[in-house]
């Protein structure tokens, strides 16, 4: 079947099966910072932002993006340069490949809510899942990102 | 991994329903429950564009159709308002934000799940659920019938005053519930519902009349043995039958002290 989208704001037309997953879809128009990490919606990994709203792309179907806006990471890189500087400087990623989500997902976070509470970090960012770390580094730098911000 | 073979976005609830009387076609909800399963299905039918992702909320009652997600119920302030935060507390710690944009209203309490938080919280607000071949039935009788080929169209839950408190535990925060309780005060009526027992929600009414004379710690303490006595359970890797009936007394106390106002529990 034929789908049509916005993907990081250029339109993609594509061939697509109708089981085929948004996580695939993406991977193959060079979408690679999306990673299948469990592919039994649990670790947050495969976050993209549909219509603007986080989603894990690891239980979505290709075609019910169709008409609709994906963004990835590739597509955020400004936004996300603001603070991934922060999590780095904490020394926050081990292996690194969880990553990805946790900017994601920090990304939607901020935008819904600028000025969030420890314990709102804490709630929104639980369902990415890190197996190296024990979160409190990630928490660290965007609370050092945020307390920057207020100068 | 679940395949399919063709993709319909149903374009009304009646095609909808006739193509679900396929056995090898599934409806969609947030397709997450659905996704762990190896089925092959034929035609997976999508209801996202029915109309059916609102919350409405009029004079009388909350109208939630079955595509609202769980975090479209987490934040509802008119809903919020009317349950005093319990309808966020039963869903917050379900997985994360990307899955509760995800996971449906009508997905997870079609699925009657055992573990469910949103089937337990539905029971304590006593909603009725609307079927589009069957039509509306209390939310209990539909949690006892075995999921059949129907649709669910949408949830009703009627504004009637009404006190709520909703409890789960869990062995770490994002894991599925031990033990789910919710307890709710509505027009006078005590109402219970206990989940992840593992078993499937039931519902328990003080038919003892144990709270009849007010709320106090005695009588929070007894209706809470009454639960104790009267839920059954039994022991999974989350939690032992012993450990989960212990949970049963000590949440449905608590429970029960903060629907009278004590906020700090037994
Ligand atoms: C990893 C994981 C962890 C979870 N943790 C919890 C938890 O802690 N607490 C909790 O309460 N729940 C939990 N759940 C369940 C989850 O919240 C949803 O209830 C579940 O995924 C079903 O919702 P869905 O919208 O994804 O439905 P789907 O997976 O799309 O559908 C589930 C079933 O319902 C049918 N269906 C869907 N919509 C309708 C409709 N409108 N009419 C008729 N049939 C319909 C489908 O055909 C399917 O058979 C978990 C699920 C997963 C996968
Ligand atoms: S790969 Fe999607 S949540 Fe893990
Ligand atoms: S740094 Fe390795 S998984 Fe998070």
């Amino acid at each position: 079947m034929e789908l049509k989208l916005t993907l990081n704001g250029r339109a993609v037309t594509a061939q697509i099966e109708a089981d085929t997953l948004l996580l695939d879809f993406v991977r193959s128009h060079g979408c690679t910072s999306v990673k299948r990490g469990c592919e039994t919606t649990n670790c947050g990994l495969c976050t993209v932002l549909l219509d603007g709203k986080p989603v894990l792309s690891c239980a979505t179907l290709a075609a019910r993006a169709a008409g609709r806006t994906v963004t990835t990471l590739e597509g955020l890189q400004e936004e996300a340069a603001d603070f991934v500087g922060f999590i780095a400087d904490q020394g926050a990623d081990q292996c690194g490949f969880c990553n990805p989500g946790f900017v994601m997902n920090t990304i939607a976070l901020l935008r819904e809510n600028p000025d969030p509470t420890d314990d709102d970090i804490r709630a929104y960012l639980a369902g990415n899942l890190c197996r190296c770390s024990g979160y409190e580094g990630q928490l660290r730098g965007i609370r050092a990102y945020l307390d920057s911000r207020k100068g | 991994m679940m395949t399919i073979k063709q993709y319909v976005r149903a374009e009304s609830l009646e095609q909808a329903y006739q193509l679900n009387q396929v056995r090898a076609n599934r409806v969609l909800g947030g397709m997450l429950w659905l996704n762990t399963s190896k089925l092959a299905v034929n035609t997976a039918i999508d209801l996202s564009g029915l109309g059916l992702d609102q919350i409405e909320e009029g004079e009388d009652a909350f109208s939630i159709g079955a595509m609202v997600t769980l975090r479209q119920l987490e934040l509802h302030p008119g809903l919020n308002a009317y349950t005093q935060g319990a309808m966020a507390k039963s869903v917050q710690d379900i997985v994360g934000v990307q899955f509760r944009n995800m996971a449906t209203v009508g997905g997870s309490l079609f699925g009657r799940f055992g573990f469910s938080d949103v089937l337990t919280m539905f029971l304590a607000l006593d909603a009725q659920v609307e079927l589009y071949h069957a039509g509306t039935l209390s939310i209990q009788e539909f949690a006892q019938r075995t999921p059949d080929r129907d649709l669910l169209v949408r949830v009703v839950v009627r504004k009637r005053p009404g006190r709520f408190v909703y409890q789960s535990v869990r062995n770490t925060r994002t894991d599925l519930p031990t033990l789910t309780c919710a307890v709710s005060q509505v027009d006078g009526a005590y109402r219970l519902a206990v989940g992840a027992r593992p078993m499937k929600a039931v519902l328990l009414t003080d038919e003892e009349g144990l709270l009849a004379q007010g709320i106090t710690p005695e009588s929070a303490r007894a209706f809470g043995e009454y639960a104790a006595r009267t839920v059954p359970t039994s022991g999974n890797l989350r939690g032992s039958q012993a450990y989960r009936t212990h949970l049963v007394q000590v949440l449905t106390q608590r429970g029960i002290l903060e629907l009278g106002g004590d906020h700090h529990g037994a």
